[in-house]
């Protein structure tokens, strides 16, 4: 297990975890500085920084806006929970890249942990 | 710069486009090159506000004022009111119904969201009637 902090690419976040990407695949390339997991979404705009992966199991549209307006970089779904083909198309249209997962929300975070990727604002070790 | 003035008009319970007076907002901030962590600020307390009038009023609108100084947003809406606004300001009160903490909201995180990212806030409700939420953040003074 590594014990430094990492930023990962997304496409290595897609691996990681199994994912299909449902929006922006030429985005795959972006990268990730921290994450966020949480299905409160008030929590995400309070405590989550910009540029952060945000893991959720909530798949409606205002994940997207509250992506948007707390400067997410990308979202991944947890359980194969997928979104609706309009909330697709709005994190389409606002550069936001989505990833579905088979995996659990604790199994999600675990995996992307063990390989070095940190919290907004938790511990540094 | 000459200032920038506008307005959205919010209809209660349109969760399809929740976010999206905000969203606008934004890009307004963009074009106008505000700095990306102010940007961030302001869209964050004008979605949470935007939210409320989503969740528990009738309609509302947002007004918006971009001067070289600051950015003003005030919302006002026709809904129930806050009988006590104290109350309201605290983090994880809440009165919002099931079904819109199911939607990822309603966790009591509203105003204090809205505090924390604002540099001054005002909160007039009159029970019955609407709230207004008026709320601004300086800008750095121009390079």
């Amino acid at each position: 297990m590594s014990n430094a902090p990492s930023v990962m690419i997304l496409s290595d976040i897609r691996d990681i975890l199994k994912a299909v990407v449902l929006a922006r695949k030429e985005d795959m390339g972006m990268q990730i500085e921290r994450a966020y997991c949480a299905d409160l979404m008030s929590d995400v705009l309070a405590f989550s920084i910009s540029h952060s992966l945000l893991i959720t199991g909530l798949t409606n549209t205002q994940v997207i806006r509250t992506a948007e307006v707390a400067t997410i970089t990308a979202i991944v779904f947890i359980q194969n929970k997928r979104p609706d083909i309009q909330t697709i198309a709005l994190a389409d249209e606002k550069k936001i890249p989505l990833l579905v997962t088979d995996l659990s929300m604790f199994d999600t975070c675990g995996l992307l942990f063990e390989k070095g990727l940190r919290s907004c604002n938790g511990l540094e070790f | 710069m000459e200032n920038t003035e506008g307005v959205f008009f919010l209809t209660g319970k349109d969760f399809k486009n929740a976010g999206a007076a905000s969203s606008s907002l934004k890009g307004i901030l963009e074009g106008r090159g505000v700095p990306q962590p102010i940007i961030r600020r302001v869209a964050i307390a004008a979605f949470e506000a935007e939210m409320n009038v989503i969740i528990y009023a009738v309609a509302g609108m947002m007004n918006y004022t971009i001067t070289d100084e600051m950015i003003k947003i005030r919302i006002q809406d026709m809904g129930p009111g806050i009988p006590n606004i104290e109350q309201a300001m605290k983090e994880g009160y809440s009165t919002a119904p099931d079904y819109i903490r199911e939607m990822g909201f309603g966790s009591g995180m509203g105003l204090p969201n809205i505090k924390r990212n604002s540099d001054t806030l005002t909160v007039n409700s009159v029970v019955g009637e609407g709230t207004t939420v008026e709320f601004s953040m300086n800008l750095p003074p121009a390079e």
